[in-house]
């Protein structure tokens, strides 16, 4: 019985320390964020704040929702997400379904679906196109060019594919139409699937900075993620060369860290609800024998 | 209605349409739900493979691609002339095959040690945890690394009190950036790429383990012996696949991370790509260098899928 070794009670007891660390040190990072965005300005200039603000007070939160900028990109960025996502989840979802299915064509059109996630124009022609569409400088050029993504519909095809055939046949013998059977089988039964998917899509608009740097000509058009970009990270490179110098930039690190936090505050959120979902996604999606 | 349908059926039995045809008039609906998708394939994916041809011209914006002058090959000449390209070409190639490989190894050993924690507690709290960073953006995690790894930053004050040394600037040492790209995404992914290992593990027949214990096998021997044979197959899949990654260092990662100091060892094709053309109007050498990363990554994409097929009988779809 190898649990009662003493060599095995030694692994055990670093094991559990290690992964206890492990843990800890995924999520400590946010916590050290959140201390230092309830701190004094005295506080953190001083590097007196780890894991518990030191200097109560929430005026870096007051701040940070009285900049009509901050609320604007957080506005953008709710309303791409809510409409990237079902745009999304609409195109995914029917295709998904008809792919899980045989049909004439069926292998020629998954492949060229499939291409697109081998083979890209790359970042000047998606650009030149998304201008030349006149999408520049609208919520489309966010929301449309990524709308479709081959690994997700791979995801959906497998959860669709597992739900037995049967009840399909019964539905049809009863007189049920394809979309019937779509909207009363396969969506409540892959429901694991399309949350993973959806949660997925989800976080990737929430989180999605890039484009709109790209496609938004003027900053007070940027979601969220982008006009953190600009804040947190554009701000400290210009500061790197004094950053020893703890002036200007270290007092604005409340707010920072305030609208770092605010802007994950979704996410942490959402997480915990989907997670039990998408661990079942991810190994039906990768895992099939 | 069903009889409508029903004459319909016989009337095409009769008429002796081609199979094609009757094939549609059949799976109407499924091509109809698939249509979504085509059109947006079409346009945001395919559309842009036609401005490739702008690799092979001298472009200008005010002219078009109808307009611009053919250069032929010249733009991909200039990816070897130019130290900059080569140098991106080399730094991304060091860092993405980094990456994969302790991207691969960590999360197979944390998967390990994690099946041994027996307090189901400590073991979900743990998951949770480490699931997170996932889904954090790298903006976010630029963010909170500048904070931590600056020189007055919380790493920085545990090395000092620990080994007494100098505070190290991370993000602005080249011979360091590379090491610390390389762990920032370990940090934010290891515990997402645990997720297929750990269903794996929890997959292997538990009278394996008996058998093993019975012929007096230790808990090592175990895990030797049982545990990493079953997760093989898995390891095999994932690694080849990966193989395709190898021009892909992550654009949103070092982007944000890095800077003019370190673009010595931290400038990666993506980024190169950027600043030479959206930034410096070279549009025709930034596609030719765009063009020459997806070629190159799709033979390598379609080699890694041959292999995980023919050695782990794996299949995307």
């Amino acid at each position: 019985m190898y649990h009662k070794t003493t060599g095995y009670r030694v692994f055990s007891i670093f094991n559990y320390a290690f992964m206890i660390l492990a843990g800890l040190a995924c999520f400590l990072p946010l916590l050290h964020l959140l201390a230092q965005s309830l701190s004094s300005k005295a506080a953190i200039s001083g590097n007196m704040v780890s894991f518990w603000p030191v200097g109560f007070n929430v005026d870096a939160y007051v701040k940070t929702f009285n900049n009509s900028n901050f609320n604007g990109a957080m506005l953008t960025s709710i309303i791409r997400t809510v409409l990237g996502t079902t745009i999304s989840m609409f195109i995914l979802t029917c295709a998904g379904y008809a792919l899980s299915k045989e049909f004439r064509g069926r292998n020629a059109l998954m492949w060229f679906f499939i291409f697109t996630m081998l083979f890209s124009g790359g970042l000047i022609p998606s650009y030149i196109l998304v201008t030349s569409l006149g999408l520049k400088d609208t919520i489309w050029a966010l929301v449309l060019p990524g709308a479709f993504g081959a690994y997700n519909l791979i995801l959906l095809v497998n959860f669709f594919k597992t739900i037995p055939k049967a009840l399909e046949e019964a539905a049809f013998i009863d007189g049920a139409s394809f979309f019937v059977i779509l909207s009363k089988i396969y969506l409540p039964l892959s429901l694991p699937g399309i949350a993973t998917v959806s949660l997925f899509i989800m976080v990737g608009h929430w989180n999605s900075w890039f484009d709109g740097i790209l496609y938004m000509s003027d900053a007070s058009r940027y979601p969220l993620a982008s006009f953190l970009q600009t804040v947190v990270v554009q701000s400290n490179m210009q500061n790197m060369a004094m950053s020893q110098s703890e002036v200007a930039a270290m007092s604005e690190q409340s707010i920072k860290a305030a609208q770092i936090f605010v802007s994950t505050l979704p996410i942490i959120l959402v997480y915990p609800f989907l997670q039990r979902y998408f661990v079942k996604g991810i190994v039906l999606g990768a895992v099939k024998e | 209605m069903g009889t409508v349908t029903s004459a319909k059926k016989v009337k095409t039995k009769i008429s002796r349409r081609s199979p094609w045809k009757t094939e549609i008039k059949k799976s109407w609906p499924l091509y109809v739900l698939c249509l979504p998708a085509f059109v947006f394939v079409c346009i945001f994916s395919y559309g842009p493979m036609v401005g490739l041809v702008m690799a092979f011209q001298d472009y200008k914006p005010w002219l078009g691609i109808s307009g611009s002058r053919w250069i032929g090959l010249a733009n991909f000449e200039r990816i070897f002339q130019y130290d900059e390209a080569t140098q991106a070409i080399v730094n991304t190639l060091v860092i993405a095959v980094s990456k994969i490989i302790v991207g691969i190894i960590v999360p197979i050993i944390m998967a390990i040690l994690l099946s041994e924690i027996r307090n189901i507690g400590i073991k979900k709290s743990v998951q949770t945890l480490v699931y997170l960073p996932h889904f954090l953006s790298w903006v976010t995690v630029a963010g909170l690394m500048i904070d931590i790894l600056g020189l007055d930053g919380g790493v920085n004050q545990i090395l000092t009190w620990m080994f007494g040394s100098d505070p190290i600037y991370f993000l602005g040492d080249p011979d360091l950036f590379r090491y610390t790209v390389v762990v920032s995404d370990v940090w934010k992914s290891f515990g997402f790429g645990m997720i297929v290992y750990l269903a794996t593990i929890a997959g292997i027949n538990p009278s394996y383990y008996e058998a093993a214990e019975i012929d007096g096998a230790t808990r090592r021997q175990q895990i030797r012996y049982v545990t990493l044979p079953s997760m093989l197959p898995m390891i095999i899949v994932i690694s080849t696949l990966s193989l395709g990654n190898i021009l892909d260092a992550g654009f949103d990662q070092v982007f944000n991370l890095y800077n003019p100091l370190v673009y010595s060892t931290g400038d990666i094709i993506d980024t190169y790509v950027y600043r030479s053309s959206l930034l410096n109007g070279q549009y025709g050498f930034g596609t030719a260098v765009g063009l020459f990363k997806s070629g190159i990554s799709l033979i390598l994409i379609v080699v890694s899928y041959r292999l995980a097929y023919k050695y782990a009988n794996y299949k995307i779809f």
